[in-house]
């Protein structure tokens, strides 16, 4: 099968009007005909089911929580970029467009990501609409803040919340939907399986969490919007329920995954306190506005922070890249976190932290500004260290954070299964081999509210649906294989618990496949996973039954799905003998340590065809090219 | 202040719990008491119970059931009672992020779901919350369609009234409010909502619609009536105020005022 990336000829600049214009609609009378399932409740799929919705479709939204509102793009904390140029500091689409190729170290789209950076300024003005209280001066205008990558101001905020009051507004814009009867809602109800017909996606199988019922839903379409698959390290900042199951089936059923090596691991984290441990809890890259990072110049230098003069502190970042300095993209900041620990300068009792410090910022802008702007995750950061960051520096450490790898999509955000949408972190399209922040909060919103609304209409005006029901072998055959596949979960009784397992994959990834890899590691890391695959299924202890709420047996079954995920993962990273953006491979390095990018052999998306459990997947390679940007070597010196 | 943070941390603690157990929505609950070593007081409150949960595991016992996903305090996924109070002891914080350091070696604590008849106990912990979706669905936004903003700039919005929007607005739906309620009112919740608006230009055209059947939505999911007790304040986690209250009542009386008898067309 070859890889069409569907992506529309001529200028850069006119390519989605001309899409827009060329591609076929359906009318008005006939959308109610269409059936839309949305998997998925976060900013990219609450935005498209309710901009489906108001289209006049009919869709269905599911969700594993107990509300949409819940969805973790609600924890996103610092901002939303748009090119608006508001503080007429230089900024351009162009611009966005071009530090998001950049920052994503050249190894994605062009056309996406200049669409991205279209959209981006109607993603504010329907977020405002909405009334999203967003950051303002007092001259009423909407309020700028600076994001690592990026010499302009371009990121709006609502406080450390910008996540929540984002989703908020498409949450709204859902329930409004689902008061006008144009949205049917489906909370705790988690997909396990894509249902194909006649290679078309038509629908999906889903438990419903409350009383495990198996339950098939049927449709036109199906638009995944699951998010990304961090939590296959087990400690990361993503939600307790955030997990690849509705991915990872999808790509069973036939949608390639691609790029799964581009994980991100976010430079501003709070450090693992102990084994205990249930996830991490993300510090806004906002903090490095006004935040320094450093660490004792001298290695084993346990002294108190604030007892150590300013000579023999090391403000690393500032020092090695002077002209981004604090505000270098994460996967710099994060390499260069771990390298000053690795030389023994780490701080506090891991040695696995670097101070942020907030000292200077106080002393010049007062104790009020670093309140009005941080506040709440400065009183976050107390509740759990029981530390006052007014007083002493953040102690932070590098986590998993983001994963710009993703369902492989084509131009229209559909991936290699007809019918089967893929949108938000879900898919691997905009970010290349690193995101920048305040970015995903934008793709979310330019996925949902602004591009599958037309592309979706493209697809139903030139395919053949017929129609389908429940009595069809594929549903049939889908619900056995998830009914099955609980029993088998359930009938194990092993000695370890889900958890037990999740952690043992979580540190084998995080050694192996995290912040630095190398071939020897990543074959290691396959060899380990393996094993774990296997002995899962006869080891696994899950308690409870089927048929009932039993949240044990729903992450037993995610667990096992992040285990083939992780052997993909760890194959995609000994693949691409390149370091970029996020992937760093010790091999790849130039002489000062920073990435070494092969272009000539690597200027590929790598999509993985599935081909069984423990078989080896088809790589399938979508060259990329680079008509409008210069491949450079990024630099942020 | 660190020196002091590492002294403590090295000091386990035991902690009993008693913890109501209840099969399902039709069937009774009772407490049930458990002991759980080696507690670190750097382990947040969700923590001890995962820990807890994998002895019960390891034993072959049903494990607890709760809700909980961004351990943050910001989805408003996890909400127990605990020692009688909605989210625990310590104010503004919702129960993931209680530490454990909060609590004393050899504590006895006992551990509740939302009591109330709008959020029915599906097992153990884990309530039903979709009343506040209902809600919601019944006026909490703004109607607007996707592509029909103006310019983001179009209408420039006092940084006072954008920053009270957001006070109001920082809701995140736990349901503390209603559980700490001796009416079991939603009036806290709803009030946030409205409040959100009544300080923003966008929505006003809807806004006597929307405070109204929010309203009525509110009565129909069986939530009691604001008797000014003042407890929902109290827990809340993200400080709303009570005076967002008063502002829906203003904000109701305007609307039946205005429009007559329920007002709802």
């Amino acid at each position: 099968m070859k890889l069409e990336s569907k992506v529309p000829g001529g200028p850069l600049e006119e390519r989605w009007d001309r899409h827009r214009a060329e591609i076929k609609l359906v009318s008005p009378a006939n959308k109610r005909k269409f059936d839309v399932i949305v998997v998925g409740t976060g900013l990219a799929g609450a935005s498209a089911a309710a901009s489906l919705a108001e289209l006049g479709y009919k869709v269905k939204a599911f969700t594993i929580l107990d509300s949409p509102r819940r969805s973790h793009s609600i924890a996103a904390q610092g901002g939303i970029n748009a090119a608006k140029n508001y503080p007429n500091d230089g900024d351009s689409i162009w611009r966005l467009f071009y530090d998001t190729i950049k920052g994503g170290d050249f190894r994605s789209r062009e056309s996406n990501v200049y669409r991205l950076a279209q959209v981006s300024a109607n993603i504010i003005d329907q977020c405002v609409a909405q009334g999203v209280p967003f950051a303002r001066e007092y001259g009423g205008y909407l309020s700028n803040r600076s994001f690592g990558g990026a010499q302009v101001s371009r990121t709006f905020y609502a406080r450390g919340q910008t996540g929540q009051q984002l989703l908020l507004g498409a949450y709204g814009a859902l329930m409004r939907q689902v008061d006008a009867g144009q949205v049917e809602l489906y909370c705790r109800r988690e997909m396990l399986d894509l249902v194909v017909i006649d290679g078309k996606a038509r629908g999906i199988v889903c438990r419903n969490l409350v009383n495990g019922q198996i339950e098939p839903y049927l449709a036109h379409a199906v638009v995944l919007a699951t998010g990304g698959y961090g939590n296959a390290y087990y400690l990361s900042t993503n939600a307790m329920n955030s997990n690849v199951t509705a991915a990872w089936r999808c790509h069973r059923r036939g949608a390639f995954f691609a790029n799964p090596c581009f994980t991100q691991i976010h430079p501003t984290c709070i450090p693992v306190s102990g084994h205990y441990q249930s996830k991490l809890t993300l510090m806004s890259e906002s903090l490095r506005n006004d935040g320094r990072v450093w660490v004792p110049a001298n290695p084993g230098d346990r002294r108190p922070p604030q007892d150590i003069p300013e000579s023999e502190r090391d403000y690393y970042l500032e020092r090695r890249y002077p002209s981004f300095g604090n505000l270098v993209p994460r996967d710099v900041a994060s390499r260069a976190a771990k390298k000053v620990c690795d030389d023994g300068r780490g701080v506090g009792e891991t040695g696995l932290a670097v101070y942020l410090d907030f000292a200077d910022a106080i002393r010049r802008e007062g104790v009020g500004y670093i309140q009005d702007k941080y506040g709440n995750l400065f009183e976050m950061y107390e509740k759990i260290t029981g530390e006052d960051p007014y007083r002493v520096p953040m102690r932070i450490y590098p986590a998993v954070h983001y994963t710009m790898g993703g369902l492989w999509v084509d131009y229209n955000l559909m991936s290699t299964v007809p019918g089967l949408f893929v949108l938000g972190e879900a898919n691997f399209s905009d970010h290349g081999a690193n995101r920048l922040g305040a970015s995903a909060l934008m793709q979310g919103l330019a996925d949902g509210y602004f591009i599958i609304p037309y592309t979706i209409g493209d697809y139903f005006a030139g395919a053949e649906l017929g129609a389908v029901d429940e009595n069809q072998d594929p549903v049939k055959a889908s619900i056995e294989e998830c009914r099955q596949r609980l029993e088998k979960l359930l009938s194990v009784r092993g000695k370890k618990s889900p958890r037990q397992f999740h952690r043992e994959v979580g540190q084998i990834l995080w050694d192996y496949v995290g912040m630095s890899r190398n071939a020897e590691g990543l074959r290691k890391a396959q060899s380990l996973l393996s094993e774990i695959r296997e002995e899962y299924w006869e080891e696994v202890r899950v308690p409870g039954e089927a048929h009932m709420l039993n949240k044990h047996l729903e992450f037993a079954g995610r667990i096992a799905d992040f285990i083939e995920l992780g052997e993909l993962l760890a194959r995609d990273a000994l693949h691409r003998e390149e370091s970029c953006g996020a992937h760093f491979r010790e091999e790849f390095q130039t002489d000062e340590g920073e990435p070494l990018r092969r272009d000539d052999e690597f200027s590929y998306v790598a999509a993985w065809e599935y081909r069984g459990v423990g078989e080896e997947p088809a790589l399938h390679k979508e060259i990329l090219e680079f008509e409008n940007v210069e491949l450079a070597t990024r630099s942020y010196k | 202040m660190s020196g002091d943070r590492r002294e403590m941390s090295n000091k386990k603690m035991t902690i009993h719990l008693r913890i109501w157990r209840q099969e399902g929505p039709a069937t009774e609950g009772k407490f049930v008491s458990y002991t759980v070593q080696e507690v670190s007081p750097d382990m947040s409150f969700l923590e001890l119970l995962d820990v807890l949960n994998e002895q019960l595991i390891d034993k072959g016992d049903r494990p607890v059931e709760f809700d909980s996903d961004c351990r943050e305090g910001i989805c408003g996924s996890c909400g127990v009672v605990i020692n009688g109070i909605a989210h625990g002891p310590l104010r503004a914080t919702a129960a993931c992020q209680l530490h454990m350091r909060h609590f004393s070696d050899g504590d006895t604590i006992t551990v509740e779901p939302w009591r109330a008849n709008a959020f029915p106990v599906l097992r153990d912990l884990v309530t039903d919350r979709s009343a506040f979706d209902r809600i919601i669905a019944a006026g909490g936004y703004v109607s607007v369609n996707t592509g029909q903003a103006p310019d983001a700039h179009a209408i420039p919005i006092p940084k006072d009234a954008a920053d009270q929007a957001m006070d109001a607005a920082e809701c995140i739906a736990c349901g503390a409010c209603v559980a700490a309620c001796p009416n079991a009112s939603a009036a806290l919740f709803i009030a946030a909502k409205i409040s959100q608006y009544t300080f923003l230009p966008q929505g006003h055209p809807e806004r006597e619609r929307r405070v109204l059947r929010m309203v009525q939505k509110m009565d129909e999911e069986g939530f009691g009536n604001c008797s000014n007790h003042g407890e929902c304040e109290a827990v809340c986690p993200k400080e709303i105020s009570i005076g967002t209250i008063a502002r829906m009542r203003r904000e109701y009386m305007k609307a039946v005022l205005k429009r007559g008898g329920t007002g709802i067309e």
